[in-house]
């Protein structure tokens, strides 16, 4: 039976400092990236996105006093219907919603949008701890518990496809950690790395190459092999292992060359090597790297930006907010948000061990892949080290749908978590 | 033990923050091409564009190339003119034309370049260039003029032109941006990609001031600019120039093609214009000129305008007849029972004589030989399914449909067919005796200069064709458009083209065309009168050269000049000598042709009578005065009528 203490005693301060510490940071910079020298702009005024973005604070306040005073037990007992309803706003949205840059995934309320995508992150992370909240389900065991958390993430996912959001839809990788953690084999993350791996390879070098490469390793690996270990089958498996890594080196080929759109071909290219494409896909990376190295070790100062002035780099104060951070406060600036996030999402998972019930380690887990998901990829593309994949960086980038989605993912945790003195121990 | 799995998730996390602090720290401490020396100093990316590819005639001179010349672009936020009185001396223009340029240059924005001066020439630019170092904010860009080596084919190269709104939304890959210049029509259109090259890019490091600090990582990333490809064209522009004298004071086509190739000699759209006009800072006002001026020089008449065949049209259908095996070469017909009229001529007993004397009431039988082939006894149906069967021969020849030159907006035309004829009349509510005008190319029937050029060509090359094509070699590996390498066949065979040649040499030599003929070399023609219900005929005229080799085939069109002996014929038959012997004998006719005036009988769309012609030149700012007024008035300023 749960006691009604006050909510402000239970609750983790330190999400919440750092949570408060990457809004307030993320407003500053999200001014100084639409700052214009020539016009007197105020960091309050609604028409620009920095004025928005403190609108859009002053309302997740009120929704995280909302999700604080509502019953802990809801979200546990609600998360297949909330579930639902998020389906049911993606599928809405593919036949009402506005086309905002080539993507027909928002809906509008005037001058404001909001992007049901974002909020499909909530939606699985609830569905699949509700899941995995039955003890009898093992990951470790049986194959078959998989389908359903298969069906879970497809489901959302092939909605926000065909609402050309790709973006959004890769964050669902990040599912991967808390099905590691609750007892995924590890052998499936390795093989996705080695995967991933492989792909990068293939795309720098000729197939041929890597082919004969690997057959050469394969050799080399089987003759090293102890007799023994080759007698036990050890020679077939390097064998069917050293085909499978060949099979995929073709896959990825044949995947870029026939599947790939150009310009998701671009994406990837560019990844490799931004100077292929100077003017083209390659011109975001740069820039934003030039912004970013041009900061130096502390920065040029607030509002001091050159470069992230007068559109150089574009989506500034949405997906490439990093850049007027590493432009204006350097390595010292970039380096408190790196610290910040690992810090955040570290203590998720602390919290999320602390939890006594699966439904709560899971959603825990769930939070801190998806923050940390967004922060590796965001913060990766504006430095050089990942694609350029549209997504926010959590509480930082300007928008609406992202911050309040990002809110509502955090404090419904930090709610859960408050409630842990008084709920049973686990089972 | 998978609590134990924390301590991995934890780690990985820790590494891949670890990963990205390293990475930060080689990006903003370590990497020195990132750290520009000054804070205030900022990387720029300056786009390079190449110059356009120029186009050659077919004996290798130049007809297009390009000129340097500077524009002259204004920061708002950063410009400081302090004595606005020297500025404007220096840049020759008035005190309300600077502040109406900075005005607009403000109104699309503070902080980004805008135009001020457009096309300053390479003197110009020399003379200034140290005095603008004085006045903050104002950078010149180098930038090119197309130039045009002789004042002529305006149309068919077309013009290049700053992008519009329009174009710039509706590109598939972005490329173009604001103020870039794009190929607008003709050549220039049709094979802007071929023509503009490829960008380079440079990423300069500036100041504040906007003031140049040298290439960013020692030009690393810098990419070349790569010139567009020159285009080889089979435009003689020697007989061009000739054939433009011809036409002048005239309105109307000249299409000459090489019937073996089926590239275009020569192409004429009169009046015309120098395109130089076009291709300068004076584009707006020219242009809006030449819009305005009542005879379309915009129009290109050899593919665009359209015209009763006439009695050009005859020796299609003699083809088709003897084809079809309705008539043998030595089918004769007589005036008797005919309901077209016809003119005094001799007796014409055979397909030559027939064609030699454009005997109407001749024609007129061959075509209702062929309609009423098929033997079917109800006349209605018979005549519908001999039309169809007709217009498909017909349309072998190119007539009713685009040929696919190599120049936008190709007018198709018009062939009826039994449809057609339905939408008018309902089905199998007409016959022969509706569409008999078909037989002597009046009626429904409409086509281009250029086709007609082309079923010259098809003659001369008794039975097939190549697409006409402007451009035959792209780049300096001269690329052949494929398209223009297929020999379109017409099903006519070969010896049924002998009675109708003979009967072309008989127009030339005795018959309606005996007036213009040129010693010493033998040109199968036939002339044409298109009626039109403004005023006076269209003087046509259809011809090849020499019959035993051809090596031309030529269409001329004159408007409001009567019949085809009167004025086409003659153009076409002193063209026809100066391309194959580059000199003209009957000076008289060259003369007489020259001087003619047949502007005051041409009667424009929607007017009763000729008016009185003004000239075109008059209103236009050509490029040479203007060169001597330096810096004359900005066009791009907005001026009050
Ligand atoms: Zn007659």
């Amino acid at each position: 039976m749960a006691e009604n203490k006050p909510i402000t005693k239970n609750v983790d301060w330190m999400v919440v400092l750092i949570y408060i510490a990457c809004l307030g940071i993320g407003w500053v910079n999200i001014y100084a990236a639409v700052y214009n020298p020539e016009v007197n702009m105020s960091m309050f005024d609604l028409g620009n996105n920095a004025g928005k973005q403190l609108m859009w604070i002053g309302t997740a306040a009120v929704l995280i006093i909302c999700i604080l005073v509502i019953d802990y037990k809801f979200y546990e007992t609600f998360s297949f219907i909330i579930y639902a309803v998020i389906i049911f706003l993606l599928v809405v949205v593919l036949f009402a919603g506005s086309n905002i840059n080539g993507s027909r995934s928002w809906i509008k309320f005037g001058s404001f949008s909001l992007q049901p995508a974002e909020f499909s992150k909530l939606a699985i992370s609830l569905a699949i701890s509700k899941y995995l909240s039955d003890p009898a389900i093992s990951l470790t065991r049986k194959l078959k518990d998989y389908y359903p958390i298969m069906g879970i993430i497809a489901l959302p996912a092939f909605l926000i496809l065909l609402s050309n959001e790709t973006g959004s839809m890769l964050v669902f990788a990040s599912f991967a950690i808390v099905l590691y953690r609750e007892g995924m084999p590890g052998f499936i993350p390795a093989i996705g790395m080695v995967t991933a791996a492989l792909l990068i390879i293939t795309l720098l070098f000729v197939k041929w190459y890597i082919a004969g490469a690997i057959i050469v390793i394969a050799g080399l690996v089987i003759w090293l092999m102890p007799v023994m270990t080759r007698r036990r089958g050890g020679l077939w498996a390097t064998i069917i292992i050293g085909f499978v890594m060949i099979g995929i080196v073709f896959g990825v080929d044949f995947f870029m060359n026939n599947v790939l759109q150009k310009h998701q071909r671009g994406r990837i290219m560019v990844l490799l090597d931004p100077d292929s494409d100077p003017r083209g896909i390659g011109w975001n990376v740069i820039q934003s790297k030039i912004a970013i190295g041009s900061g130096g070790f502390s920065g040029k100062g607030f509002l001091q930006g050159t470069q992230t002035k007068f559109d150089f780099v574009p989506e500034q104060s949405t997906d490439f907010i990093f850049c007027t951070v590493g432009e204006e406060h350097g390595f010292i600036g970039s380096a408190i948000v790196v610290v910040l996030f690992v810090s955040l999402i570290a203590r998720l998972v602390v919290l999320a061990e602390r939890q006594r019930s699966r439904f709560a380690r899971v959603y825990g887990y769930c939070v801190a892949g998806i923050i940390f998901f967004h922060f590796m990829v965001n913060i990766g593309m504006t430095i050089g080290l990942m694609p350029v994949i549209g997504i926010p960086l959590p509480f930082f980038s300007y928008g609406g749908s992202s911050l309040w989605s990002f809110s509502i993912l955090l404090f419904v945790f930090l709610k859960i978590d408050a409630q842990r003195p008084f709920t049973l121990s686990r089972g | 033990m998978l609590e134990s799995r924390r301590f991995v998730i934890i780690g990985f996390f820790a590494l891949v923050g670890l990963i990205y602090l390293f990475r930060l720290f080689y990006l903003q401490v370590l990497d020195e091409s990132y750290s520009i020396e000054s804070s205030s100093n900022s990387i720029k990316r300056v786009i390079e564009i190449p110059f356009r590819g120029q186009i050659y005639d077919r004996t290798g001179k130049l007809i297009v190339y390009n000129t340097p010349v500077y524009d002259l672009l204004v920061t708002p936020y950063k410009a400081r003119v302090d004595d606005t009185l020297r500025f404007c001396q220096v840049l020759g223009i008035e005190r309300r034309d600077f502040d109406s340029l900075m005005h607009a240059a403000s109104a699309y924005s503070r902080v980004k370049p805008s135009l001020f001066l457009r096309q300053l020439s390479k003197e110009d630019f020399a003379s200034i260039q140290d005095i603008m170092v004085d006045y903050s904010g104002f950078e010149f860009a180098k930038s090119s003029l197309r130039t045009y080596t002789a004042p002529t084919l305006a149309n068919t190269l077309g013009y290049v032109s700053e992008i519009t709104r329009g174009q710039l939304e509706k590109q598939e890959e972005p490329y173009y941006r604001q103020s870039d210049y794009i190929g607008q029509s003709g050549i220039e259109k049709i094979y802007e990609n071929e023509l503009r090259g490829k960008r380079g890019t440079k990423f300069v490091m500036q100041n504040v001031s906007g003031v140049y600090k040298g290439p960013w990582k020692g030009g690393e990333l810098d990419t070349m600019a790569v010139a567009g490809d020159n285009l080889y064209s089979g435009i003689d522009l020697e007989v061009q120039q000739y054939a433009d004298s011809l036409m002048v004071n005239k309105v109307g086509s000249v299409v000459a093609i090489e019937p073996k190739t089926g590239q275009i000699i020569s192409m004429v759209s009169a009046p015309t214009y120098d395109p130089n006009i076009l291709a300068s800072r004076y584009f707006s006002k020219n242009y809006a000129a030449l819009a305005r001026n009542p005879y379309k020089p915009l129009f290109n008449r050899p593919v665009m305008a359209s015209y009763r065949p006439g009695s050009t049209f005859k020796l299609i259908q003699a083809l088709i007849g003897l084809q079809e095996g309705v008539i043998t070469p030595e089918s004769g017909f007589t005036h008797a029972n005919c309901p077209v009229g016809c003119h005094n001529h001799p007796a014409t007993g055979t397909v030559a004589l027939g064609v030699m004397h454009s005997c109407n009431p001749y024609f007129y039988n061959v075509f209702r030989r062929i309609i009423y082939k098929n033997n079917i006894q109800n006349t209605f149906k018979a005549s519908a399914v001999g039309l169809d069967a007709w217009h498909d021969a017909i349309s072998k020849f190119g007539i009713g449909q685009r040929l696919g030159i190599d120049l936008p907006s190709e007018y198709k035309g018009n062939l009826p067919n039994k449809k057609y004829y339905d939408r008018f009349y309902g089905e199998y509510r007409w016959k022969f005796s509706n569409i008999y005008s078909l037989s002597i190319g009046e009626g429904e029937l409409l086509i281009t200069p250029l086709k007609m050029a082309n079923v010259a060509a098809i003659i001369a090359n008794r039975g097939y064709f190549y697409t006409p094509h402007v451009i035959h070699g792209i780049g300096d590996g001269k690329k052949v458009n494929p398209d223009f390498l297929v020999r379109h066949e017409t099903g006519v065979d070969s010896h049924n083209f002998d009675p109708v040649i003979e009967g072309m040499i008989g127009a030339v030599e005795g018959g309606t065309a005996r007036r213009s003929r040129v010693e010493g070399i033998t040109i199968a023609g036939k002339t044409g009168t298109s009626q039109n219900k403004r005023g006076d005929d269209h003087s046509i005229f259809i011809a090849f050269a020499p019959v035993e080799n051809p090596k031309i085939a030529i269409a001329v069109f004159v408007e409001n000049a009567g019949a085809g002996g009167s004025a086409a014929a003659p153009i076409a038959n002193l063209i026809i000598e100066k391309y194959l012997t580059r000199k003209v004998t009957n000076k008289a006719l060259e003369e007489r042709m020259l001087k003619s005036d047949l502007m005051s009988k041409v009667i424009l769309p929607g007017q009763k009578k000729p008016i009185s012609p003004d000239s075109l030149k008059k209103k236009l700012i050509s490029p040479d005065s203007a060169k001597k007024k330096l810096l004359e008035k900005p066009v791009t300023a907005p001026k009050k009528q």
